[in-house]
């Protein structure tokens, strides 16, 4: 079909007032106002057999070269639901994390993730399921997710889950949302778990042997604490090694928890001065290389898998959350020897998402790579479930 | 359709004469789960004794397109593991091994049978704990957990059971074996773990299961605040959770559940004059931490209204505070023939007026209604006493059940929030998705179960589905 009859045909669909530009490559970039008209358009394209892409904010992943159309939901960038009460928000997927996390502040409340990278997308961090070192005391993206759109790829709204805390009716439509990278549909909005702002928020900080720190870090586990981030990380790994606690609580709970951790762990913990730069700076850390992945690794599995990414990968930013046990390595992409890393880490039972890289090396190792046995008949008929045609660009498997 | 004697025969040849149930004597005691309001006879009930016999069973089953529907202890409240007379009912309590636990990493292994306290029993030389803890606890088992993703008062802090299950292994419907997720709880690919856990048997039957235990906290503080009235104690419930305190629990009991419970060999020492008592524990790592925790709270219940606030002095107390409220159920449960336990979950701040409208539903229809419930969720428990022989009584019971889930729905909030839907709340399902939501769980439900024989019949109202309505006839 010709650019400009994509270009009639989507006009159609979406209307006179919305924008449709040429975008990088040849894709058309759709900017709809309301998921509503997302999903006209992707029952549109469905119809067409148009494949679709979707941009979030475009800092995290690249755009798929291959899709015909971009759908780019930054015209969706509100708080369309706030309750500082109830603790619950629901907003828009193309609306900044700053940016909510700034409207959240303003009325106290405050949501336990600090996703990897900058300005990113609000569907960006779910899609992708990307948690930060918080994941340690406050759980998985999904564990905060309570509520979200999904438009499918044949054009359907999904309203999955609710606005309240709790709640198991019918299956949890939720969890397609989270973490498959739009895979089995675009998320319009997603509702939140929130908390009250911690009273007391805390940082330690301590140098040096990887080991020694890792060692630290299992005593403080060990002596039943729970922090709200453990996280041991270098720059480069043949250095020195910076192990961060996040401890928080009340006054009086970090306090406890500062005893804990000194009492656990024989190291000239220092307390950061400004923490919140500290993390801010932790997470902007991965953008600085073209590839990040992220490894599950359980904890006491920690050392064996860091030096196997030390040995596959080569040198790169490198940061493993102690618990429940994770790794985000952030360094060259380059696909022979990321192969030949997630082949050994498959034989150890360690999962690895490539979590982003450029399109083509992406395209060539997917993001989850090969399934477990049986499991890619089942995603592949989830794919179907949801996108007949399959339409969504979504290199989730090697190429 | 009755089972044929050859499934019957083979089923006997996987797991022996003894492990199959099929005199209708025998039938009888599998006709029911928790839920009083519904029952179905199944058509055979197998016990098997390892993961290979289920199996086996399943690919038997699969090969016949024979429904089947898993069991645990049977103590579901949404009538999920009933079985018709064409389908092969799955007992899986002799599945009872704790195969493995990982204090160091804080995991452990378990077959589905296994029984919730139970496991926290056998981790606690560990110092470690299964964190959700459904008050059905000394009963219930973690597949059935798995399934109806349940919950508990200490859910409030550490979350429901999806949030504590790392790796399942699942005998899909077809028979196949998979694994889903994995040891870290970082998935391989999409969060399959995330779709499975509450999936009321309908997706395969999880034959291991892997769970994260968590430390047991160093120091307890348990209090009770009672109130002149439930508005009030609903206010304070939202005091607390806006605080930035966290307690572990946070549940309430109203006048109706303290009398019962102060009546019964459970009594807590609860005040039978109260309206409403707010029972809030706080957790943490020292005893000066919940301390002052524990002082800052009793401070925002006196200025939210509590008449009094008391802290459990010792453990002996805490546990006869909590026993009051575990037992409550039970003790409900002596004050008719049948307690139908309701669950349903609203916004917090809406506690004070849905439970104001739950009391008028009841006087209504001249029907007992006793509230216990975790209130720092937002999550219901009304429970209506009754006597099933009694026809008159069963249909007041079903409508003021019916008006109860409406004003649930009004005030924002949704049908259950951790019995699950079985074959209780399907009525309702039209009321909280709409057709291409429903249908979204039809499409979900068919990409596990492509024949539609696990626990057909469940959860889904397969007539509202938009495209069961266009005539697709999918099986749901
Ligand atoms: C007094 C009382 C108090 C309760 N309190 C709570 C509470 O606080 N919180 C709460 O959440 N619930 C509570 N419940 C409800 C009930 O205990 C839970 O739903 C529990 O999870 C059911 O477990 P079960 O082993 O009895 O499962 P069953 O009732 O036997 O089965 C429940 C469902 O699980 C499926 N199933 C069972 N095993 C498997 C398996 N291995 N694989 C796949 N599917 C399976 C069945 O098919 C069925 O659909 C309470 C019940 C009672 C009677």
């Amino acid at each position: 079909m010709s650019d400009a009859r994509v270009q009639q045909r989507l006009r159609a669909v979406v209307g006179a007032s919305v924008p449709i530009e040429h975008g990088p490559g040849d894709a058309l970039v759709v900017s709809p106002p309301d998921d509503h008209r997302t999903a006209a358009i992707l029952e549109t394209a469905s119809a067409e057999r148009w494949p679709v892409g979707v941009r979030g904010a475009g800092t995290w992943s690249s755009q798929q070269p291959n899709a015909l159309i971009t759908i780019d939901p930054s015209e969706m960038a509100d708080v369309t639901y706030l309750d500082p009460s109830d603790l619950v928000v629901t907003a828009q997927a193309g609306m900044q994390w700053s940016s909510l996390r700034a409207t959240l502040a303003e009325h106290g409340a405050w949501l336990p993730i600090d996703p990897p990278g900058e300005r990113r997308s609000v569907g960006s961090v779910v899609a992708t399921g990307t948690a930060g070192p918080l994941r340690c005391g406050y759980g998985a993206v999904r564990d905060h997710v309570l509520g979200a759109t999904l438009a499918t790829g044949d054009g359907k709204l999904m309203r999955a889950g609710s606005k309240v805390v709790k709640n198991v009716a019918g299956f949890d439509l939720v969890k397609l949302a989270t973490g498959s990278f739009g895979a089995f549909g675009l998320i319009t909005d997603v509702t939140f778990r929130l908390r009250a702002v911690p009273r007391a928020d805390a940082t330690l900080v301590a140098r040096g042997n990887r080991d020694r720190l890792l060692q630290a870090a299992f005593a403080i586990l060990e002596r039943g604490a729970n922090p709200a981030a453990l996280e041991l990380y270098a720059d480069d790994p043949d250095d020195d090694w910076i192990l961060g606690v996040r401890l928080i609580a009340t006054d009086e709970g970090v306090q406890a928890a500062r005893d804990t951790v000194a009492g656990a762990a024989d190291l000239p913990f220092e307390r950061a001065t400004d923490g919140a730069t500290l993390w801010r700076d932790h997470a902007a850390h991965c953008l600085e290389h073209p590839a990040t992945l992220r490894v599950g690794v359980p904890p006491r599995a920690l050392p064996a898998a860091l030096d196997l990414i030390r040995h596959d990968l080569g040198p790169g930013w490198t940061s493993a959350t102690v618990f429940p046990g994770a790794i985000r390595w952030s360094g060259a992409s380059d696909v022979d020897r990321i192969k030949v890393f997630r082949h050994h880490a498959a034989h150890q039972e360690f999962p690895v998402t490539v979590e982003r890289a450029p399109v083509d090396n992406l395209a060539v190792l997917g993001h989850f790579g090969a399934y477990r046995e049986g499991v890619g008949r089942l995603i592949g008929s989830l794919r179907t479930a949801f996108d007949p045609h399959g339409i969504f660009v979504v290199p989730e498997r090697a190429a | 359709m009755p089972l044929s004697p050859q499934v019957r025969a083979a089923l006997v040849r996987i797991v022996s004469d003894r492990w199959v149930r099929a005199a209708s004597a025998q039938l009888e005691t599998f006709a029911r789960d928790a839920l009083p309001t519904a029952r179905s006879i199944p058509g055979i009930v197998v016990l098997p004794g390892t993961r290979d016999e289920v199996i086996r069973i399943i690919r038997l089953l699969a090969h016949h397109e024979v429904p089947f529907v898993a069991r645990g202890a049977g103590t579901g409240l949404s009538g999920g593991a009933l079985a018709n007379n064409d389908a092969v009912l799955i007992a899986l309590t002799r599945l009872n091994r704790i195969l493995e636990v990982d204090p160091q990493n804080r995991l452990a292994v378990v077959e589905p049978g296994v029984v919730n306290a139970r496991l926290s029993e056998a981790v606690a030389e560990f110092g470690l704990l299964y964190a959700p803890d459904p008050s059905s606890q000394t009963a219930c088992t973690l597949g059935g957990n798995v399934a109806e993703n349940a919950g508990g008062p200490h859910c409030l802090k550490y979350g429901v059971t999806s949030n504590h299950v790392l790796e399942l292994e699942v005998v899909l419907p077809d028979g196949s074996v998979v694994t889903l997720g994995s040891r870290s709880g970082e998935p391989w690919g999409p969060d399959l773990v995330g779709l499975f856990v509450g999936s009321e048997g309908m997706f395969g039957i999880a034959t291991r299961i892997t769970v994260r235990l968590l430390p047991t906290p160093p120091s307890i503080r348990t209090l009770l605040a009672d109130f002149d009235d439930l508005t009030t104690a609903g206010r304070a419930v939202s005091a607390i959770i806006a605080s930035g305190i966290v307690p572990a629990a946070l549940e309430m009991m109203d006048q109706v559940c303290i009398e019962v419970v102060e009546a019964s060999i459970y009594a807590a020492g609860y005040p039978i004059d109260a309206a409403a008592v707010l029972l809030v524990e706080l957790d943490g790592a020292t005893d000066d931490q919940v301390a002052a925790e524990g002082a800052a709270i009793e401070v925002l219940l006196m200025r939210h209204g509590a008449r009094s606030v008391r802290a459990a002095s010792d453990a002996a107390e805490r546990a006869r505070l909590w026993q009051g409220r575990k037992k409550a159920f039970g003790a409900l449960g002596r004050m008719s023939p049948d307690l139908v336990v309701q669950d349903a979950v609203v916004p917090r701040s809406a506690l004070p007026e849905v439970l104001d409208s739950i009391r008028a539903i009841a006087s209504h229809h001249g029907l007992r209604v006793g509230n216990v419930f975790h209130a720092g969720d937002g999550n219901l428990h009304p429970n209506i006493g009754f006597d099933r022989e009694n026809p008159d009584e069963f249909e007041r019971v079903e409508q003021a059940s019916a008006a109860i889930m409406q004003v649930c729905i009004a005030a924002g909030g949704t049908i259950t929030g951790e019995h699950g839907v079985g074959v209780d709340k399907r009525r309702y399902m039209t009321d909280v998705f709409d057709a291409d939501t429903l249908d979204g769980m039809a499409r979900l439900r068919q990409a596990f179960d492509v024949a539609g024989i696990a626990n057909p019949g469940k959860v889904i109202p397969t007539h509202a589905c938009r495209e069961w309505t266009q005539g697709a006839g999918r099986h749901v």
